[in-house]
């Protein structure tokens, strides 16, 4: 995504939504693309309403692909359970990050959290600690849209595009999951969790069922959170 | 499929409980700082291994096919700070037309 220009925290909460929904239209149409790919690789595994329903009550790309993998290689539900779980463990510390910017009361508070995926949180920090929760909201009211109507898109597609293998979709994993990192891991600790858990995930796909690599390399952030920052 | 359906309800309480624990418990006590350092680079860690496991797994085996072409042009697309769409796109798109030329 490269770096954020930091959004106005001025203005109504309108004028904020309305300024984060803008921001959040080049994203939707991504994750339309993206999420068509999840529709069509998901529906053989999963049937035609399954995908959809994941797409509407889960809304995240990385825990939805990452759990699908893991089917996908013939991996155990508990197996793909945990891979996903894993995956969005960062939305613990995403949510802390964001706990001091939100007031009101618990049910408000809940409500704003609730719309938290990664390009949103990212795009709504206005620096030193802060977000601006109204603006986090409307960025990701375009992804929620694409990334419902791209599943749709995918799944009812999907059967009349043939072998997904040749249309290359086979790529959009590796490439979304390659721009996820690509904003995520900046700086030298980042990097080394970063370097460690592909290292690990090399070293024990052919040894362990599918999934447990991904499971294990959460190791490498333990050993990288020994290093100085 | 009792089985996909259980993975999408837990993955669904699980996400919702991830992300409202920390506004949630505002007012509660944080995390530790070393837990913190390392849920921070959790995303970092597990996204790299799946960026391994989706470029070369093949079951528990690893191979070396044509995605990794699209996933060397989603890696310089994105240092040329090119928009989302066009990284992943673009990667299927290239190896889409490698599997046609070959």
């Amino acid at each position: 995504m490269g770096a954020a220009s930091a959004p106005e925290p001025l203005g109504s909460a309108r004028e904020r939504r309305g300024a984060g929904i803008r921001r959040g239209i080049p994203y939707g149409i991504a994750v339309f693309a993206i999420a068509m790919s999840f529709g069509v690789l998901a529906r053989p595994l999963m049937g035609a309403v399954a995908p959809i329903v994941m797409s509407i009550i889960v809304f995240s790309g990385s825990a939805q692909f990452g759990a699908l993998a893991v089917l996908t290689a013939g991996g155990s539900t508990g197996a793909a359970i945990a891979a996903g779980v894993l995956l969005n463990a960062r939305y613990l510390a995403m949510g802390l990050a964001l706990a001091p910017s939100l007031r009101g009361r618990a049910l408000s508070r809940a409500a704003f959290a609730m719309t938290t995926v990664d390009a949103s949180w990212a795009a709504a920090s206005i620096g030193g600690g802060a977000f601006d929760p109204w603006y986090m909201v409307g960025v990701s009211v375009p992804q929620y849209a694409g990334w419902v109507l791209g599943t749709v898109a995918g799944v009812f597609i999907g059967p009349v595009l043939g072998d997904p293998k040749s249309l290359g979709l086979d790529a959009l994993f590796p490439a979304f999951f390659i721009a996820l990192l690509f904003a995520e891991a900046r700086g030298r600790r980042k990097l080394a969790a970063a370097g460690g858990g592909a290292g690990i995930a090399l070293a024990l796909t052919p040894i362990l069922p599918a999934g447990l690599p991904i499971l294990a390399a959460a190791a490498a952030a333990v050993v990288a959170s020994r290093m100085r920052s | 499929m009792t089985g996909v359906w259980v993975m999408i309800a837990v993955l669904a309480l699980a996400t919702a409980v991830l992300k409202l624990a920390g506004p949630l418990a505002l007012g509660g006590r944080p995390l530790s700082a070393s837990a913190l350092n390392v849920v921070e680079l959790l995303a970092s860690a597990l996204l790299a291994a799946l960026v391994v496991v989706e470029t070369f797994g093949q079951g528990r085996a690893l191979v070396f096919d044509w995605r990794v072409l699209g996933a060397a042009f989603a890696a310089i697309a994105l240092t040329r700070r090119a928009p989302m769409i066009v990284v992943v796109i673009g990667a299927a798109m290239v190896t889409a037309l490698a599997r046609l030329l070959t």
